[in-house]
């Protein structure tokens, strides 16, 4: 394995664990804030233990997210060493930003919230459920500008005499179409990972307890959470998925495994993609849909992976500027199903709730605890198609994989690391699923007054 | 001598982000390390871990930002010293991990074989880093071989001098005293009293550890190893850090406990500009060739991105010291044994 290879399964492995407890934390921010302030409005005890229910959950997802967090931001340095070299006029700000902005906001204004409960107000300690929610969406927001940069590099120019590109306009960073997709696309995926898990656990306990007024109340607001976010993620995904469509042609032909330029495009429901032949070994499609949803038109042509592919070698020289067919096909296919389970499974728990079923309908509950595993599917096959669809560049169209590793850092200290993290996370993982298992069976407690639920919460 | 400049300006601005995460951070390790000394059982420990429970993931963000700021002004610092310094970052790296999982996970459960193993993890990971960034900061200041692609071109026992391991040793002591002052002025009753007597202990011995790094640097600069303050300038400042340490002795011995936090802070606060003076304007000194050291000016980013990130910093950097002011002033009072629920 040499040291590019390991670099990248190193991302990869530390990225993705760490996007597994980033939507939690977006959306169970969200969660506690709104419960809390019900509770601060309406003063009814139910309130304040879904509040400390789902915050300890919460809790225990941050914990994971942030340590991972800091992984992520060395690693750049690290591994990427020509990488940040080449870019870091650019890309170090929004990182830099982010910090200064969302995780100070984030980590202090936390801090208050599970150690203030007998010392601030109810009103001015839900106001700090607030701004940690305000905090996770802000740094959400700053890598993500930071990764629609790699996507859609804009404002920037490149400078041959240093070897880098330079920032021409931050503005023009920040409000890069991609990187207000990703945001839209990514809170929306988030309040849906946790509408999924407030769903599963509720039903858990309704099976059992039916008329847990905590349960109920949470089973309610998940399906509105579930409703309201698969329809949210389908619609950006969709218009996100144009504009992928106008700035990265390759990976939006990848995606669909599309070889050949069509007009109008038909759309690939189940494939075989062949990258070596170029072709797609067994399809099935449907006349004209490719156009329509790309384009909203019923005849436009959409541009086909080999055309694309001699375009490029024309531009760049030769090389193989195909991203892996299969991998981001099938990603995409299994995200969008998600989707559209999860709309159908929302509405049909928004039926249930109007005709007053909801909480006893077994099969529902047990249905929503198979799901829970989804919306986490849904998140990394998300994040394959947007990373390894850009492949092989790390900026795109600008600055090649190959060239963004540290020279100086040899294959066996990426391993080493690699084992290292790998090992670890894996332990965390363990320890995770415990403690997440064990206070999602725990039940709901007695509190009545804010200081008793300061002293479940603190340590 | 000092041009006031923006790329001076990001200079001094990673410097008190340096010496503003020594400083909390500070703490945070010297308590984490100190935890099986000062607590005999569980609920001592609680007390000591519940005075930087709400600050300490503020205080790591300080970290963060360093590492974001120095991303974002000097890349090609940020990618020499992220790269070259690849293993013991790793290292820090698990530490904190496993500390930042250990303070949220020991109260998850009650039995005292999973509290036990968190607690080791608590230690081991506040006192790695406390070591580790001190041998970093002295390889920083002593120089490293950097060839002329900028690239780090030592291997990892290079970065094991004696230089360098006796700034680790500094930083290490030098926390877990700050550490235990701190002990001393937030908690009460037993954690307290025994805090106070780790901090008579260690006093001592920390001023020698440490007054001889300051003066081996002295030294070293004087021998021609530093930017462009003269030694007028630095001399002062590593008196100032040699004095407070040394007060912080009369200090603990009159249990004057406050005054020896500020004494073991002030310690750390000036130390650390001191090192950061002795390399201006040079941010990475190349051991191997003078020319190939990264500066202020070569590693920099362009005028228009120091430019932005310096109007938001203005504008925000007020912004979060108050409200992290604001949040040590919420949690001012001491952490008894009684306030803590026995069950928790
Ligand atoms: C869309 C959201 C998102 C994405 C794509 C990422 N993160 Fe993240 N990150 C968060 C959203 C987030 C968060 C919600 O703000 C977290 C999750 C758990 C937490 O505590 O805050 C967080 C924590 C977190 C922390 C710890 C902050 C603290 O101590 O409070 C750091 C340093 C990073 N992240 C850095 C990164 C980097 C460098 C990434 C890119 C590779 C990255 N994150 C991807
Ligand atoms: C939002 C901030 C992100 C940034 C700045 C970022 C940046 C990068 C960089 C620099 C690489 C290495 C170069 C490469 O191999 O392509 C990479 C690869 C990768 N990233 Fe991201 N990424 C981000 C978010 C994510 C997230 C959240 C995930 C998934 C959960 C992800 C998944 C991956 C994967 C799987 C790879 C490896 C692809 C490969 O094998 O080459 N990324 N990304
Ligand atoms: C149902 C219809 C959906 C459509 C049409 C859709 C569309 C897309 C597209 C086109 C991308 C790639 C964008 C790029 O390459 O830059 C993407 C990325 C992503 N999707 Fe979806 N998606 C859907 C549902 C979901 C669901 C249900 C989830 C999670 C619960 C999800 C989570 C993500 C994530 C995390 C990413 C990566 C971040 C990003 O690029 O914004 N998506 N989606």
């Amino acid at each position: 394995m040499d040291a590019l290879i390991a670099a990248r399964w190193q991302f990869g492995i530390t990225t993705i664990y760490h996007f597994l407890f980033v939507p939690l934390t977006i959306g169970l921010a969200l969660v506690v804030a709104i419960l809390e302030t019900m509770w601060v409005r309406r003063r009814d005890p139910k309130y304040l233990r879904a509040t400390k229910f789902w915050a300890k959950l919460f809790l225990i997802n941050f914990a994971i997210g942030v340590v991972t967090g800091i992984v992520q931001e060395f690693q750049f340095g690290m591994n990427w060493s020509s990488y940040s070299r080449f870019v870091g006029d650019i890309f170090g700000a929004p990182l830099a930003v982010e910090g200064l902005l969302a995780f100070f906001l984030e980590s202090t204004f936390l801090g208050l919230w599970i150690f203030g409960w007998d010392r601030l107000s109810p009103r001015v300690h839900a106001a700090c459920a607030w701004l940690v929610s305000l905090g996770t969406i802000l740094s959400a927001f700053w890598i993500l500008a930071a990764n629609a940069w790699m996507q859609n590099p804009v404002g920037y120019r490149l400078n041959p005499a240093k070897g880098r590109a330079e920032l021409e306009s931050f503005f023009d960073l920040v409000r890069n179409p991609m990187a207000w997709h990703h945001l839209g696309h990514t809170i929306l995926a988030s309040i849906l990972t946790a509408g999924v898990l407030m769903l599963a656990i509720s039903g858990w306990h309704l099976l059992r307890h039916p008329d847990s007024p905590v349960f109920r109340l949470s089973s309610a607001l998940a399906v509105a959470l579930v409703l309201i976010a698969s329809v949210g993620s389908a619609t950006t995904g969709h218009f996100q998925g144009q504009e992928v469509a106008k700035i990265q042609p390759m990976k939006h032909a990848a995606v669909e495994a599309h070889w050949e330029t069509e007009g109008p495009a038909a759309f690939s429901v189940v494939a075989i993609p062949n990258m070596a032949e170029g072709r797609n070994l067994f399809d099935i499609r449907i006349p004209r849909l490719l156009s329509i949803l790309t384009y909203h038109s019923w005849t436009k042509e959409v541009v086909g992976i080999n055309d694309l592919q001699a375009e490029y070698e024309e531009r760049f020289g030769p090389g193989d500027y195909r991203p892996p067919v299969g991998v981001v096909y099938w990603s995409f296919r299994a995200m969008v199903g998600v989707g559209f389970f999860l709309i159908g499974f929302g509405a049909l728990g928004a039926w249930f709730l109007y005709r007053k079923r909801l909480y006893e309908t077994k099969w529902y509950h047990r249905v929503a605890l198979l799901s829970l595993g989804l919306p986490f599917i849904a998140n990394i096959t998300g994040w394959v198609v947007t990373e390894i669809g850009r492949q092989p560049w790390s900026v795109y169209n600008v600055l090649l994989v190959r060239d963004s590793v540290s020279p100086s850092v040899s294959a066996a200290t990426v391993l080493t690391s690699l084992i290292g993290f790998t090992i670890l996370y894996g332990a965390l993982a363990v320890v995770d699923v415990y403690l997440m298992a064990k206070y999602a069976r725990a039940g709901v407690g007695e509190e009545t007054t804010p200081a008793e639920v300061g002293a479940g919460l603190a340590y | 001598m000092i041009e006031i400049d923006l790329n001076s300006l990001w200079f001094l601005l990673i410097a008190v982000l340096w010496m503003g995460y020594f400083f909390l951070e500070g703490f945070d390790f010297g308590v984490g390390i100190l935890l099986p000394f000062v607590g005999r059982d569980d609920l001592d420990r609680r007390v000591a871990i519940r005075t930087i429970g709400p600050v300490w993931d503020a205080n790591e963000v300080w970290l963060l930002v360093a590492g974001g700021a120095t991303f974002a002004a000097f890349p090609e610092w940020y990618a020499t010293m992220f790269s070259g310094f690849y293993l013991p970052l790793f290292l820090i790296l698990v530490a904190l991990i496993l500390r930042g999982v250990a303070f949220e996970y020991r109260a998850k459960d009650r039995r005292p074989q999973w509290r036990a193993w968190w607690d080791r993890a608590i230690v081991f990971g506040s006192a790695l880093p406390a070591l580790l960034w001190g041998v970093a900061f002295g390889n920083i200041v002593r120089g490293v071989p950097i060839d002329a692609a900028r690239e780090y071109a030592g291997g990892f026992w290079n970065l094991l001098n004696p230089y360098a391991l006796l700034g680790g040793l500094t930083t290490l002591l030098l926390f877990t005293l700050h550490g235990a002052t701190f002990l001393g002025l937030k908690a009460a009753g037993p954690v307290a009293e025994r805090a106070h007597r780790c901090a008579t202990i260690l006093a001592p011995v920390t001023v020698a550890v440490a007054g001889g790094f300051l003066a081996w640097t002295l030294v070293d600069a004087a021998g021609g190893n530093r930017g462009s303050f003269p030694m007028g300038a630095l001399i002062p400042v590593a008196g100032v850090a040699a004095a407070a340490v040394l007060a912080s002795i009369p200090l603990l011995r009159a249990k004057r406990d406050g005054w020896a936090f500020v004494a073991t802070g002030v310690t750390i606060l000036t130390a650390t500009l001191m090192l950061f003076m002795t390399l201006y304007p040079r941010v990475m000194p190349s051991s191997s060739e003078a020319a190939y050291s990264l500066t202020i000016y070569n590693a920099s980013s362009t005028p228009t991105t120091l430019r932005t990130i310096s109007i938001v910093a203005l504008i925000f950097l007020p912004v979060v010291l108050a409200y992290q002011a604001w949040s040590y002033w919420v949690f001012r009072k001491r952490v008894t044994r009684e306030q803590l629920s026995p069950t928790g």
